[in-house]
């Protein structure tokens, strides 16, 4: 029987969770580190709020945000990397299997590639971080008067998931770049991490060319930013529309067409090490 | 002592063999750079002063804080990560039986990529960060040498404190746990997430006595002429920890030799 391209890509749902159930086991073998791991991560995430919230112990506002309104904007930022962590945050390890030529194996399984690569060590205590993005959505949610209407939230749901898009595509590239560069995983860390910590501030503190790059070039802006900047009807940068926000769908399918064609071509340029 | 200077010689040179990655982590430290400047910068436009710190200061804590991360190893390092993994998959039975101290043989290696990462992309941010903003650099020969020993100090500490992670899988099988819990650790208690100088009341005393004050925070406060009690004294605070870290590290690994299990066949 010939598979037709669509039945493959029913099946990998189904592959995705195998894999992933493979490194929870695998993960549950040692199992003091284990607990060790989801406590520090978790510890890690609420670390970074407290960093917040220590300076709003020296400060009322910043850069025009009240504590309550940043939270928002921590809630959306590390949720969303957060979820885009956890799924394909492994793949960033590609590097070291181009490197080794360990490669090989994914090629000779029956799943694609991309799925073992995403669910390559699976890491469950990554689930840390969005479960403390969630406590600290609720404590933002407790702390702002906004006037809901259904389209503010609508728009809050679907930038938690576009957003969390948009970082999956950003992770995908920097793998898809280690394909060219060997050794480059922490250059995507930059636009990870880095774009966390950036999404979590009011992005008008870093000035107008950086607006403009977040929103042109690398479209961070698009993860929390503007969806955020929405919800609580403050008016957007650089004289862009207030409903700019509702953009973000089209972002995230742009950087994922974007990130499966660097994928693929990544791939089709993959050479074993032959040793 | 020739062994161990020749181990530190190749490590060195082993860690300079990682052009790319050198490139894109002084990259990364860079773009974080400006992204922590945004936000210093803010900061202390609301509040002036803060910490003790003027905006100068802030700033070019943010530009050496990037480019010492590496080489102290704030976020663990290659070295003492591979020496965890050595004691998972059994592979330390080979390191303890060559002629050599254990302790002595992993700081040699992790002193030789230290030194490089310290070399090479320590003052790469800074330079970058030099261009865009208005830093302070110290002035005067004892000034430098006070910051070079605060620096070597610094790297002891943080040697010290990944050396005992590192050993715990001794005890535990997998040190993944114990690093990451280090890391937490260390990214608080260092200076890395916020300089401790902005922290309030009894958990900045807290922090600030910590050994991880002693790896980021100090050395940065020499460079600054920022140390509460003189650079001498934190001189002082640093060499008390490597001294206790030392003697903690020695007595683990007795014990840890004493009981050790090779896994694997």
């Amino acid at each position: 029987m010939v598979e037709r391209p669509f039945d493959r890509l029913r099946k990998v749902p189904g592959q995705y969770w195998m894999l992933v159930l493979m490194w929870i086991r695998s993960a549950l073998a040692y199992p003091a580190s284990f607990v060790f791991m989801v406590g520090s991560s978790m510890l890690i995430t609420v670390l970074d709020f407290v960093v917040i919230v220590i300076m709003f112990n020296h400060i009322k506002s910043f850069g025009g945000f009240s504590l309550g309104e940043m939270a928002l904007l921590y809630a959306t930022a590390s949720m969303t990397l957060g979820i885009a962590d956890l799924f394909t945050g492994s793949i960033e390890r590609v590097g070291e299997r181009i490197r080794t030529g360990s490669m090989d194996v994914y090629l000779i399984r029956p799943v694609p590639a991309f799925v073992q690569a995403a669910a390559d060590q699976f890491a469950l205590r990554r689930i840390g971080r969005p479960l403390q993005a969630g406590v600290v959505l609720v404590f933002a949610f407790s702390h702002l008067e906004v006037d809901w209407t259904v389209a503010k939230g609508i728009m809050l749901a679907l930038s938690m998931v576009v957003g969390g898009i948009i970082f999956a595509a950003i992770f995908v590239l920097g793998a898809s770049f280690q394909f060219v560069a060997i050794d480059s995983a922490e250059l995507a860390n930059a636009f990870t991490y880095g774009g966390q910590t950036l999404t979590q501030y009011p992005l008008s503190v870093f000035g107008k060319d950086i607006v403009r790059a977040v929103t042109f070039v690398v479209p961070l802006a698009f993860v929390n930013y503007y969806p955020v900047l929405y919800v609580l009807g403050k008016p957007a940068p650089l004289g862009l529309p207030s409903w700019i926000g509702l953009l973000s769908p089209a972002v995230a399918v742009a950087m994922v067409a974007l990130a499966s064609l660097a994928w693929r071509g990544g791939l089709r340029r993959y050479r074993s090490t032959g040793s | 002592m020739g062994v161990y200077w020749a181990i530190g010689v190749r490590s060195f040179r082993r860690f300079s063999t990682y052009r790319i990655a050198t490139a894109s982590g002084a990259f990364t430290n860079t773009v974080f750079g400006f992204i922590l400047c945004g936000i210093y910068l803010t900061l202390w436009h609301e509040r002036p002063g803060l910490g003790g710190y003027d905006v100068s200061d802030a700033l070019t804590f943010v530009w050496l804080q990037q480019g010492l991360l590496m080489p102290i190893g704030i976020f663990g390092a290659t070295t003492t990560v591979e020496l965890g993994e050595r004691v998972r998959s059994g592979e330390i039975a080979v390191d303890l039986y060559r002629p050599t101290h254990l302790m002595l043989w992993w700081l040699s290696v992790d002193l030789g990529r230290a030194m490089f990462q310290l070399i090479v992309r320590g003052g790469a941010p800074l330079l970058v960060g030099a261009f865009v903003f208005d830093l302070k650099f110290p002035s005067g020969a004892l000034t430098w040498l006070a910051i070079a020993l605060g620096l070597v100090l610094g790297i002891l500490v943080s040697f010290g404190l990944r050396y005992l992670v590192a050993l715990s899988g001794f005890w535990i099988t997998d040190s993944r746990g114990t690093e990451h819990l280090a890391l937490v650790l260390s990214l608080f208690f260092s200076g890395t997430v916020l300089p401790l100088v902005v922290f309030p009341g009894w958990i900045g005393d807290f922090a600030r006595a910590t050994p991880w004050a002693a790896t980021l925070q100090v050395p940065i406060d020499i460079w600054l002429g920022r140390n509460p009690g003189g650079v001498g004294a934190a001189l002082l605070f640093q060499l008390g920890w490597i001294v206790v870290l030392l003697l903690i590290g020695q007595l683990a690994t007795s014990f840890a030799t004493l009981k050790v299990v090779i896994q694997g066949g």
